[in-house]
């Protein structure tokens, strides 16, 4: 996937985000952090680790457990010509911030002009038995706010080069970092800076069958079913949306008219999920090309459970998609 | 004590400023109170009417680097950060030259040119703004302030504690205050807090606190100097309690017959005009002739004002699709 000539060790989605920090940090002095037990400790999952000793205290901003008054924070700093960058200790904490994001952030520069580059991180998503307020995918939440930029990376490529994207973008950016690929993915990095752009999707499997739609760690369970398939001769493309809001309509729509057939892949909740509105997309703009009914894959709309066999029940599974694909092939 | 000794801490020409953005205020809003009786007001009016000397005090104590994060009854603050009665009435009337262009109405507005944040209708929301303004200030260890404020309402709100205590924890070059007028729309203080006074809620967090007539414009003057002068000395963050009273009801469709009677006419007597005339004569340095004076002057501006406004266009309907994105960031 990456073209530039030299690449590094082998760097994994957790240190290729702390990396895009550091080196932005060190390119750009108004970039700061800021959020629970980010400098001392360097984080609950260690991003920021040593960031403090090599920053200082007043740009590694440890902060009272306070999730809406360091995001409010965040904002006033953005607006006074700072880059602030908020780390949710957790992606469910940021329903404390709900207001702020929704009210604040994503508002001022539609009603007053006033831009708030900010980038909050948002540590997402189950699979590491976190229960139901240590597992969630709040990305619906903001799907639904204009004026949010929203990025999912699955990569470490994509994780470090969207973290950049998103520090230099003026616009309040909302980076769901997923919690189960921080140290089970990693890949060589490029040496030198590079950013992935907000706004582009990115297909992680070229194919002519049935394209799979989907974000965050679902790439990789589609990545694994597609093998299994490539073996039946049902060619899957895996289209990773990398960033969903704004969406990259045009990849989306490209790839169903080559492959005719749409399975929606999420971790989110089913109900109002980001699929539902890819599928009302392709219902408006590519029902002409469709071979077959658009299927959604996403948890049943409940709480994310925390015993093993109920999270493994509630996740969707490489069988989900092999079992939709195989339905869709002979549709 | 006697107010006209310490109203000689200020200087004659800035008692005699103050004293034309009361005068201004006053005016501009009593005349958008005639266009909403008349239906010409696209939205509600919400008045700072008997409570003008608090944004007129505090906007004339700070430096032009400075922000305000004003409460929804500051009007004074918008006049003397140099916002016009044209643009602002043209804000009233959703006209495409008011500040917001028409995507919001009447104080929901602001610039960042001017240091003046735009409004939230979610009370207390600008309260940890304000805080983050100020981290901004230590963090490039700027000699700016900034002053933000909320009702006796909005103390209550999670944001205000926790802008209070991100702010003391960081000593942040920050004024708090609350605009105590006893009552949050309907609602009295009595079933706001279990506190006799707002003050009290700043010893949470360690903050230092004061509690000011807020109908005497130059006892908010004064106070707000001290406050900000301690956060410019990089002492941290303080409370202002501004204790004033609502005089008409929370927003011109309210006739608020909830407010006794009585109570009314007890603070008509302390209106903060009457007041500020008052302490002038006492000084010497106004009589009856030059505040009419000011009056006309204040109405002359209102009236261009609304002429400028109503000759003002009004958005077309596409463009209610810009801006949702900005394309850069500005620098402050
Ligand atoms: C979070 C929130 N809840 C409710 C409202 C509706 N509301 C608008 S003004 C108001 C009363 C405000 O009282 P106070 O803060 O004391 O200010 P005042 O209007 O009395 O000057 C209410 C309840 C609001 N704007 N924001």
């Amino acid at each position: 996937m990456t073209t530039m000539a030299q690449a590094t060790e082998d760097v994994s989605y957790l240190e290729a985000i702390s990396q895009a920090l550091d080196e932005e940090m060190a390119r750009d002095e108004r970039v700061f952090v800021m959020g629970e037990d980010v400098g001392t400790y360097g984080g609950a999952f260690k991003i920021t680790e040593g960031f403090l000793q090599k920053y200082g205290e007043w740009r590694v901003l440890d902060t009272p457990l306070s999730e809406s008054g360091i995001v409010g924070a965040a904002i006033g700093a953005a607006m006074m010509g700072l880059r602030p960058v908020v780390e949710m200790q957790f992606a469910d904490f940021i329903s404390c911030a709900f207001d702020q994001i929704t009210e604040v952030a994503a508002k001022n520069h539609y009603r007053w002009g006033a831009a708030v580059p900010m980038v909050i991180r948002a540590p997402f998503g189950g699979g590491v038995h976190g229960g139901p307020f240590h597992s969630e995918c709040p990305e619906g939440w903001f799907f639904h706010s204009p004026g949010l930029k929203l990025v999912a990376p699955s990569t470490p490529y994509d994780a470090k080069g969207l973290l950049k994207a998103a520090i230099r973008d003026p616009n309040p950016v909302i980076y769901f970092e997923h919690k189960f690929l921080y140290r089970r993915i990693k890949s060589a990095l490029p040496t030198e800076d590079f950013v992935v752009p907000i706004g582009k999707a990115d297909i992680k499997r070229a194919g002519n069958n049935i394209s799979v739609i989907t974000y965050g760690a679902m790439v990789h369970l589609a990545l694994e079913a597609a093998q299994t398939l490539a073996q039946e001769g049902i060619d899957l493309e895996v289209v990773d949306l990398r960033t969903l809001m704004p969406l990259d309509k045009e990849t989306i729509f490209a790839s169903v008219r080559k492959t005719s057939k749409a399975i929606l892949l999420h971790e989110d909740n089913k109900t109002g999920g980001i699929g539902a509105e890819v599928a009302a997309l392709l219902a408006e703009d590519c029902f002409d090309c469709l071979d077959g009914p658009i299927v959604r894959i996403a948890p049943p709309d409940t709480p994310v459970p925390f015993s093993t066999p109920l999270e493994e029940f509630f996740l969707p599974k490489p069988s989900d998609i092999i079992a939709a694909a195989r339905k869709l092939a002979a549709y | 004590m006697d107010v006209s000794v310490i109203a000689k801490e200020i200087k004659r020409d800035d008692l005699l400023h103050m004293y034309y953005y009361l005068k201004l205020t006053r005016a501009l809003e009593d005349r958008i109170t005639a266009l909403y009786r008349q239906g010409r007001i696209v939205g509600g009016v919400y008045t700072s009417h008997g409570m003008e000397a608090i944004a007129v005090g505090y906007a004339s104590a700070l430096e032009r680097d400075d922000i305000i994060a004003p409460f929804h009854r500051d009007m004074g603050a918008f006049l003397i950060r140099g916002f016009t009665t044209g643009e602002i009435l043209a804000q009233y009337l959703g006209k495409r030259t008011g500040p917001t262009k028409g995507k919001d109405g009447n104080v929901h507005m602001g610039d960042l040119k001017r240091g003046v944040f735009g409004f939230v209708s979610h009370l207390a929301d600008n309260m940890p703004v304000a805080a983050g303004a100020a981290l901004a200030f230590k963090i490039r260890e700027e000699p700016r302030v900034v002053f933000a404020g909320t009702g006796d309402g909005g103390t209550s709100r999670g944001d205000f504690h926790e802008a209070m205590n991100f702010a003391a924890v960081r000593k942040l070059p920050v004024v708090f205050f609350c605009n105590n007028n006893q009552y949050a729309y309907s609602t009295p203080l009595r079933l706001q807090m279990a506190i006799p006074n707002v003050v009290d809620r700043a010893k949470a967090y360690a903050m230092p606190g004061e509690i000011v007539d807020g109908n005497d414009v130059a006892a908010v003057h004064l106070a707000a100097k001290r406050a900000i002068a301690g956060a410019r000395a990089g002492v941290g963050p303080t409370f202002l309690e501004f204790k004033t009273m609502r005089m008409h009801g929370h927003s011109e469709h309210d006739p608020a017959t909830y407010v006794p009677r009585e109570v009314l006419e007890e603070w008509k007597k302390k209106d903060p005009i009457v007041k500020a005339e008052r302490l002038l004569k006492e000084l010497g340095y106004g009589d009856n002739a030059s505040f009419q004076e000011v009056t006309a002057r204040a109405k002359s501006e209102v009236e261009a004002g609304v002429e400028f406004a109503e000759q003002s266009p009004l958005p077309e309907g596409p463009e209610v699709l810009e801006g949702v994105f900005a394309d850069k960031a500005d620098s402050h």
